[in-house]
């Protein structure tokens, strides 16, 4: 399956258009969305591209029912996104639960800015990592990304569709205002380059069709409104059939396979970059902006006699247990820089587990720079 | 604890009746006596509403009002909220959508401009639609978006056991405003048509043949369509109200009801002691949302 979407070449872009970009390449053709600093910009571009090939761009009157737009254009069959910052992200939750516990394919994008609350609109964070593993309520596994770059921008904002798709799931792409406002060279493939994943259509005939009997994989397949499916959807706990079944079992049937259908295949979702890592005693786990700086501290690192390396984690959910797991086997500590006050770093030091120690560099509304991250690698090296 | 032999007796006897009377409830499915059965889902009867609850009424007049527009199944869509009217999607056999609390409404906006040709609707109470949810019904009415909203008002929240919600009359009794209510109620059909809403109309449960034709009337039209059926709730708000039965309150409406179409929706009061105004309100013709965006859409320049 491949999407038209005319702006293949190499464009100097800021990675908010990269994102509206990935997602037009990626077959996106419903985006609903509401102003919010560092996002606007991708609603922007949506409202100008969109018609442009034929998809649907409407501004809702709040991020709450953008996120209900957008489940509601999934099953009208589209492929549909979102694109907010924290308050937005934080109002999106509610529908996002309703997106996961349905299996409902689509994008939401969160360019991160300071928080909590109205934070720090124009500055930098990176501090909805948790948000978007725990944001909603109730348990759920998530699927988020992180790019560094305008040109990962759009290489994960199509890569989340994909992903969408394949595990008929919301997946978030977890930029910042500074990847969001940053303008860099991008290199826009051609449409027929790009090979997506399509949506599983069912095998079976109207009758026969359950909208929650699951595949091998544990994925069920999904027809859109319209075709005669007598689709039946709840944000209620149910049963294959989709209909309300209010008991422990029924409930615990659904939530080991929602969780089951993306836990069993995370090698098939993580894909971190690993850099000088081979040798490494020191080792930085960064994402996004952060890894910016941190590549910096690695190298200056490395000309001082410190064998450092970093994991760039390019998918921030699911975790990287075992990749983070091993190397705490042989490693001497590990440097999580992030601009928070520490939220990766747990996890890290979870899948570490003791085997070594772990130090975060935290900062607010700012990017670290490569010397902060320097000093704590050459502090742990000691 | 003591072990007693005649208590665990009894209660294991207990337990037993009560799970065959479970199995028993759980067989009923397939009177056929029912004209519409084949509208409702498999295996979904029985409904979860109180006896003299109006909503089974709504849901077969809604068969009804399909059927009487003439508009096959797969292109019907039934979007609803959450609260007792919410389950109405759930029990209909068409592309049906139980969604999150007040937001059926964006939820159904995405659907309807994903499938411009299916008629979706939206069906859900006071409480969802007007309080939580309030934000999205002004707004889609404005954009005169291809929607019917069928509004259940039954002046409270039922399925929480009988709270106060934005329809409940002043100083009426509630769960929630056990000294009576200290709020100004909503005009739903005032509130929807001031948002933008091109037709408007208010039955009650009694008004079976009017409500009918009302909602297959929308059902063939385009832009934003809202309809309020008053809907008795003897449990939640009957009750604490002394309005007796689901049946005394439809002898209520029937005997304190005027109808008036094409009068001023901010004059369609409702007065829960003594008139209650029903009728078409309004039937207005405005450009939609759909409309209007394929005009501006055809002014982008096409890539593709």
């Amino acid at each position: 399956m491949r999407a038209e979407y005319a702006m293949k070449g190499r464009w100097f872009m800021n990675g908010d258009n990269a994102i509206a970009e990935g997602a037009l390449a990626a077959g996106c053709r419903f985006f609903a969305g509401y102003p919010i600093t560092p996002a606007t910009e991708i609603a922007e571009h949506m409202a100008e591209r969109m018609p442009q090939v034929g998809g649907i761009f409407i501004q809702m009157e709040d991020e709450i029912s953008s996120m209900a737009a957008i489940l509601g254009a999934a099953w009208g069959g589209l492929r549909s996104m979102t694109a907010t910052s924290g308050p937005g992200f934080s109002l999106m939750m509610e529908n996002y639960g309703l997106g996961y516990v349905t299996e409902t394919p689509t994008v939401v994008v969160n360019v991160m800015r300071g928080g909590p609350s109205t934070g720090l609109p124009t500055l930098v964070g990176q501090a909805d990592v948790m948000q978007a593993r725990w944001g909603t309520h109730g348990d759920i596994q998530a699927i988020a990304l992180s790019p560094q770059s305008p040109q990962e921008a759009f290489d994960l904002t199509l890569r989340a569709f994909d992903l969408s798709e394949r595990f008929r799931t919301p997946v978030v792409l977890l930029a910042d205002e500074s990847i969001g406002h940053m303008t860099e060279l991008v290199t826009i493939p051609s449409p027929e380059d790009i090979e997506l994943v399509a949506r599983r259509a069912p095998t079976v005939p109207p009758d026969k069709w359950m909208p929650y009997r699951a595949d091998e994989d544990l994925v069920p397949s999904m027809p859109s409104a319209g075709e005669g499916y007598g689709i039946v959807i709840t944000g209620l706990t149910h049963d294959e059939r989709g209909y309300p079944v209010i008991t422990s079992e029924a409930h615990e049937a659904m939530l080991q396979r929602l969780n089951d259908k993306i836990v069993k295949y995370r090698d098939e979702i993580i894909d971190n970059e690993e850099f000088m890592l081979a040798d490494a005693d020191i080792v930085v786990v960064a994402n996004g902006i952060s890894s910016r700086p941190a590549t910096r501290a690695v190298k200056l690192a490395r000309a001082r006699g410190v064998r450092a390396g970093m994991l760039r984690m390019r998918t921030l959910w699911p975790f990287p247990e075992e990749a983070i797991a091993a190397l705490a086997g042989r490693v001497k500590a590990f440097v999580v820089p992030e601009i928070n006050m520490g939220q990766m770093a747990l996890e890290v030091q979870r899948a570490a587990a003791g085997r070594a120690p772990v130090k975060h560099i935290g900062c607010s509304g700012r990017i670290h720079l490569p010397e902060e991250v320097l000093a704590a690698i050459e502090e742990v090296a000691k | 604890m003591t072990p007693d032999p005649d208590v665990d007796a009894a209660a294991e006897a207990a337990c037993a009746a009560g799970a065959e009377q479970a199995e028993m409830v759980h067989e009923v499915d397939g009177p056929t006596t029912y004209p519409r059965w084949d509208w409702l889902r498999p295996g979904r009867m029985p409904h979860i509403w109180c006896s003299g609850c109006g909503l089974g009424s709504v849901t077969s007049y809604f068969i009804e009002a399909v059927k009487r527009a003439n508009i096959p199944r797969e292109r019907i869509a039934v979007v609803s909220g959450i609260g007792c009217t919410g389950r109405i999607a759930g029990y209909l056999n068409v592309d049906s959508f139980h969604t999150t609390h007040g937001r059926a409404i964006p939820f159904a906006t995405g659907l309807s401009l994903a499938r411009p040709k299916m008629r979706v609707v939206v069906f859900s109470g006071d409480g969802d639609l007007f309080a939580i949810g309030g934000n999205h019904l002004i707004h889609a009415a404005r954009r005169n978006l291809d929607l019917v909203v069928v509004c259940v008002n039954n002046f409270n929240y039922g399925m929480t056991g009988g709270q106060l919600g934005p329809t409940t009359p002043l100083h009426a009794r509630s769960s929630t405003s056990p000294y009576g209510n200290y709020e100004h109620p909503f005009n739903l059909s005032h509130m929807a048509y001031a948002a933008g809403a091109t037709y408007v109309a208010r039955w009650t449960t009694f008004h079976a043949n009017q409500l009918i034709s009302t909602m297959a009337e929308a059902l063939n039209r385009y832009g934003f369509s809202f309809i309020e059926v008053l809907a008795p709730c003897p449990t939640g708000y009957g009750r604490p109200n002394k309005i007796g039965t689901g049946l005394e309150e439809m002898r209520f409406y029937k005997d304190h009801s005027v109808i008036m179409h094409n009068i001023e929706p901010s004059e369609a009061v409702i007065d829960i002691h003594s008139r209650i105004v029903l009728g078409k309100f309004v039937d207005i013709q405005k450009t939609t949302y759909y409309r209007t965006m394929l005009e501006g859409v055809s002014r982008a320049k096409r890539v593709v």
